[in-house]
């Protein structure tokens, strides 16, 4: 095995690592759009009040899982070791 | 039978190709920027047609929908800013419109300008100075270098990483969006052609390959993946925008 396959094997594992952190924001997002839910359903009145805090939230606790898979495309598809080499 | 070899078309994923360079002084004009004055040329054109021949009383319908336009633009600003912030509403009607339509474009087949890191790190730095530029108005000079030292002297520096993390993280989330989208579609376009040819459903037209299976499943994705997170992810980064700027 050549060094730079050893390198490209080790970003595959890498890159799916990676992804691991989708766990934390799916788990976020969910808890803020089913309070936002219940919100809703509570006063309808108020609900574009609920829902726009709550796309604020969900994009806020979204971008850890946005950073990881930003960590794994530049592993997948622009990776900086190879040129270390 | 012979069987059949899979056939797995390479994985296209490439960032903005080189669409010519200006002689001289060797810059470089990437697809981003072409697809970028596309997008330009195309809301100019359609400002000028809407707004054409104006009355007091709206009689076209080419006036209702401008005014419809203006005024939940400005009833967005209003609820997220407080009305003496309302100059802010052309920007904000600007980066709402460009971003949503720059990663619309993907719909026909162009490449989208906000799967480009440059484009979205410009918009973040555009939010930094504007962002800046109300807390000096707010604080006075002193009293903004001061904010840092607040509530106490040794959290300094974690502040000066707070003050910088607000526009990279709005660039990179809207990066990441459009350009994870990219790249899901074109994992899944290439799984499909490798599914159909190892299900003997890839015909061959003359020059044309053709694979069932490619047929009508990744228009679910790109709705989900162009349309509705262009849109919304548009809309976010407006609403951080509008919430950041906001000093109250």
């Amino acid at each position: 095995m050549t060094a730079e396959g050893l390198i490209y094997a080790c970003s595959a594992i890498g890159a799916g690592a990676a992804m691991i952190a989708g766990i934390g924001p799916g788990i976020g997002v969910s808890y803020a759009v089913g309070s936002a839910v219940d919100a809703c359903t509570r006063y309808p009145e108020s609900s574009g009040d609920c829902l726009r805090t709550m796309f604020i939230g969900a994009a806020i606790s979204e971008s850890m899982g946005v950073f990881s898979l930003i960590v794994a495309l530049l592993l997948m598809f622009a990776n900086p070791f190879v040129d270390l080499l | 039978m012979p069987i059949q070899q899979i056939s797995t078309a390479a994985l296209d994923i490439h960032g903005p190709k080189i669409v010519f360079t200006i002689p001289g002084i060797n810059w470089k004009i990437t697809e981003t920027v072409v697809v970028g004055w596309i997008v330009i040329a195309f809301i100019l054109a359609l400002c000028i047609f809407l707004t054409r021949n104006l009355k007091k009383t709206p009689s076209t319908k080419r006036q209702v929908i401008a005014e419809y336009i203006v005024s939940s633009v400005n009833n967005l600003v209003k609820q997220n800013m407080g009305s003496k912030y309302m100059r802010y509403a052309p920007y904000i009607a600007t980066l709402i419109s460009y971003a949503a339509l720059g990663s619309l474009v993907s719909l026909i087949g162009l490449r989208s300008i906000t799967a480009d890191v440059n484009t979205t790190l410009t918009w973040g730095a555009m939010t930094f100075i504007l962002i800046t530029y109300e807390k000096f108005r707010a604080n006075g000079f002193l009293g903004y270098f001061k904010s840092y030292t607040q509530p106490v002297p040794v959290i300094t520096p974690i502040n000066i990483i707070s003050e910088v993390a607000t526009p990279v993280s709005m660039a990179f989330r809207l990066f990441g969006n459009i350009a994870g989208g990219m790249v899901i579609t074109g994992i899944i376009y290439m799984a499909l052609a490798a599914a159909s040819s190892a299900l003997h459903l890839s015909f061959a037209i003359g020059p044309f390959s053709i694979n069932v299976l490619q047929v009508g499943i990744p228009a679910v994705l790109s709705v989900y993946f162009d349309l509705f997170a262009g849109c919304i992810q548009a809309y976010i980064f407006a609403t951080l925008t509008m919430v950041n700027v906001a000093q109250d």
